[in-house]
């Protein structure tokens, strides 16, 4: 099933290449495979192929075979050998590197089984983990650029646009505005040339989905690209993508380039009268370059500042013609609809937010990775069936969606059934995708300036709310983490976050103080504890950390008082120790050395 | 400012105070492009590739052969990140401060390799060898948290990894496989 020329190898051996697993070998991994399937002379019948994402990051790099449907994990380069002598020559499953459920402790041999699968419904990750991503033949066996076909030739532009529209597609870049609608609009707007902008900037610092879409699955970006070309009457394509990422844009290269060689990009596709250019743009490190006005400006060359709506880009966009922009995952979603229909697409998910959505889950979670499931589902079911629950069993307390943007959730709301609509109404949002979740040990004082340092640092500087009011948020948690402030800074921290959601000029400062408002919504004690006792209950904020060492727990062996820069630990051999409090310079390092846990710092 | 000063240089390519064979190739991508509009980022990314950052002189050859005020290529050079007009250091050693790779600590790896490093003021090592700077996720949050060791990606990386990190470097072995592996 997962390719075309599979029908000339008995055996495909399917290797994740995305880049988490590239960081963990795999490209060495795929090289000692060849290398050992060459040695046993297997050659013509065994074919490695380097994938997608599989999007279970946590436990790479990924093996699967085909057509057996064994799923191997964190295969590392050394156990090649093993994986061709015994599964490939032999036909005996390799126990030792079969997913191991944590609870049962039984082995998995098949992906569907693993519980990180089970609850996900890949639309568009459909073909990340299954194609070679360089090869545009098994794309195409995947039933690739069969909706671009079908657009073409049987439907007629408000077709398409009717289709969209009926699946009820909304933007997954972060605004959730209804796609089919903003073709619509687009389509309305009248100019000899428009465009169509892939929105690849992957902004939120944390999330990977669009990443992933791009290294596993290019060409259905490409092809959604065409196909909106065309409801929308632009001939030119562009994809903005941020120069962090190289190698998906090493693949989009390839896959424009095959696109073109095939026909399937440029003039007169499929033989028919329309023709579609599609061209890179490299972002090059600024957030607010997501935004699309911003975006826009970018591509001009320009800074990427915003600019006000309306007019919005739609009317008046890239070089001043009309311009539609979609997100990565938006565009996934698009040739799945033209085949399989609106009504389909529509059954899926909740009411107002049909489908489903792609999170990057990550944080303290035991299964970190790629999920994509239904809209609706709940928190609980992302962070504790499918995430496996938190790390090294402490203690959830908050999970973070929406990146800069939104907010921070806390237990009483694990289950909420997610949508665009519930997130906003519990003070987060969706936003793009980004899942962050965080346990007992992350202070949330701390997670918010987090934030703002980084909508400081992003923020273009074109509005006064935004540049300086951001600002001196920023100094007030500074304070606040460093046990400075006062109550009454609590009262200025919640007003100017408020008057700066009222007036910032594009959504980056509108939506920056969200990560400070919905901690102190969900977490306020942590903000007492900080100003009024001085004291950071989970040990993070340096300035307000008091290093002790239990005496019961010592024992006196002195690792300490050797390990201290400062030389303040005191104590007889065999004796507990005593750490000169004025005197500490809270570096930590007695903590670290410590073999009985005997330092505390809370 | 010192770009205005230096306006009132000539065109020659030797006026400018940087690699003349750099420059070179420098026009000759710019010579090459279809068409200049909208290519400033793409021509500051290739001069940042060529150089290795954005001396003043450079902003100001690109502004005279685009025939654009040298305060736009500057305000544009200023506004990404992406662009640096500091020399770096032999080895670039980046830290992931991506929200995935800070919850799990990536600040307490920064801190600690820049005390190892002794980098006080700025961001490189007083001998050259070493810069030290931050990325804003490079999506393998998977592996948070997530250091680059010029450019290559390191997973997992905790304060006591640090020592064993920055000796690979100085053995010159870019890749630590069992920390990586971890
Ligand atoms: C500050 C800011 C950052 C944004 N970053 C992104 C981003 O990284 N990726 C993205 O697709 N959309 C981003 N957006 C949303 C875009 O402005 C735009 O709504 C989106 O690309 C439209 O595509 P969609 O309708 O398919 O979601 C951002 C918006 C704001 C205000
Ligand atoms: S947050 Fe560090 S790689 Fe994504």
């Amino acid at each position: 099933m997962s390719s075309s020329n599979a029908v000339n190898y008995r055996m495909d051996l399917l290797v994740c290449g995305g880049t988490g697993c590239q960081a963990t070998d795999s490209f060495d991994l795929v090289e000692k495979l060849k290398s050992q399937i060459q040695v046993a002379g297997l050659q013509d019948e065994v074919r490695v192929v380097l994938t997608g994402c599989f999007g279970f990051c946590e436990q790479g790099p990924i093996v699967k075979v085909m057509p057996d449907n064994i799923f191997y994990v964190r295969v590392m380069p050394d156990k090649a050998e093993l994986l061709v002598k015994e599964h490939v020559e032999k036909g005996r499953i390799v126990h030792e590197l079969l997913y191991e459920e944590p609870d049962s402790k039984e082995k998995l041999d098949e992906q569907s089984d693993i519980p990180f699968y089970k609850k996900q419904n890949r639309i568009a990750l459909r073909n990340c983990g299954f194609i070679d991503p360089e090869n545009i033949n098994e794309y195409i066996a995947a039933e690739g650029y069969m909706a671009l076909g079908k657009a073409l030739t049987s439907m007629t532009k408000p077709d398409v646009i009717e289709e969209i529209k009926k699946s009820g597609l909304r933007g997954r870049g972060g605004g959730g505005f209804p796609t089919g609608l903003k073709w619509e609009y687009t389509r309305k707007s009248q100019a000899k040339e428009k465009y169509i902008i892939c929105n690849a900037d992957e902004g939120d610092p944390g999330a990977f989905m669009d990443r992933s879409i791009l290294e596993g699955d290019p060409h259905s970006v490409l092809e959604a690209m065409a196909i909106a070309g065309y409801a929308i009457d632009a001939q030119k394509g562009y994809i903005y993508i941020r120069a962090e990422y190289p190698l998906a844009i090493h693949r989009l290269k390839v896959a424009v380039q095959q696109a073109y060689e095939l026909g399937l990009l440029g003039k007169n596709i499929l033989g028919t009268s329309f023709s579609f250019d599609v061209y890179l743009k490299y972002g090059a490190g600024a957030f607010v370059c997501g935004e699309e006005t911003a975006l826009i400006n970018s591509i001009e060359g320009g800074r990427g500042e915003p600019t006000v709506k309306p007019p919005f880009p739609a009317e008046i966009g890239l070089w001043k013609k009309p311009t539609c922009i979609n997100n990565v995952e938006t565009l996934a979603n698009i040739c799945p609809i033209i085949l399989d229909g609106g009504e389909w697409f529509a059954s899926i998910g909740t009411k107002k937010s049909p489908g489903t959505k792609v999170f990057a889950l990550a944080g303290k979670v035991n299964n970190v990775g790629l999920v994509e499931v239904p809209m609706g589902t709940k928190l609980r079911d992302i962070i504790f069936e499918l995430g496996g629950g938190i790390k090294d069993n402490k203690k959830f307390k908050a999970v973070q969606t929406g990146g800069p943007s939104g907010g921070c959730i806390p237990e009483e709301f694990l289950d909420t059934p997610i949508d665009y609509d519930s997130l906003g109404e519990i003070g987060s949002m969706m936003g793009s995708g980004g899942m962050i979740v965080m346990d007992e040990d992350n202070c949330m004082v701390n997670i918010a300036k987090f934030y703002l340092e980084f909508t400081v640092d992003e923020s273009c500087g074109r509005c006064t709310a935004c540049r300086v009011g951001n600002k001196r948020l920023l100094e007030m948690l500074t304070h606040i983490t460093e046990g400075e402030a006062e109550m009454e800074t609590l009262e200025r921290l919640k007003d100017l976050s408020q008057i700066i959601k009222d007036s910032s000029l594009c959504g980056l400062g509108q939506t920056a103080p969200n990560p400070i408002l919905s901690t102190m919504k969900y977490f306020w004690h942590e903000y007492i504890a900080h100003v009024q006792d001085k004291n950071c209950p989970a040990g993070v904020c340096k300035a307000l950390l008091k290093y002790h060492i239990i005496p019961d727990k010592c024992k006196g062996c002195t690792l300490c008082a050797k390990a201290c820069p400062k030389g303040i630990i005191t104590g007889k051999v065999k004796e507990a120790h005593i750490i000169d409090k004025e005197a500490c310079i809270k570096c930590g390092e007695c903590e670290r050395v410590c073999k009985f846990g005997a330092v505390t710092r809370k | 400012m010192v770009l205005c000063k230096l306006l009132g240089m000539g065109i020659f390519m030797s006026e400018y105070k940087v690699d003349t064979e750099k420059l070179h190739r420098l026009g000759d991508y710019i010579d090459g492009l279809e068409r200049s509009e909208g290519e400033l980022i793409n021509i500051l990314r290739e001069a940042q590739e060529i150089f290795g950052y954005l001396p003043q002189d450079v902003q100001l050859f690109i502004a005279r052969k685009l025939g654009i005020p040298a305060a736009k290529v500057f305000g544009v050079a200023t506004f990404y990140s992406f662009f640096t007009m500091e020399p770096r250091g032999k080895n670039v050693i980046s830290v992931c401060m991506g929200t995935a790779c800070f919850v799990k600590g990536s600040d307490l790896v920064l801190d600690e390799l820049r005390s190892r490093l002794k980098i006080v003021n700025g961001n490189t090592s007083e001998d050259g060898m070493y810069t030290v700077d931050t990325v804003r996720c490079i999506g393998a949050c998977g592996l948070a948290p997530v250091v680059l060791v010029n450019d290559k990606v390191h997973g997992r990386v905790q304060v006591d990894d640090v020592d064993a990190l920055i000796k690979g470097i100085s053995d010159g072995i870019a890749s630590k496989p069992e920390l990586v592996s971890k």
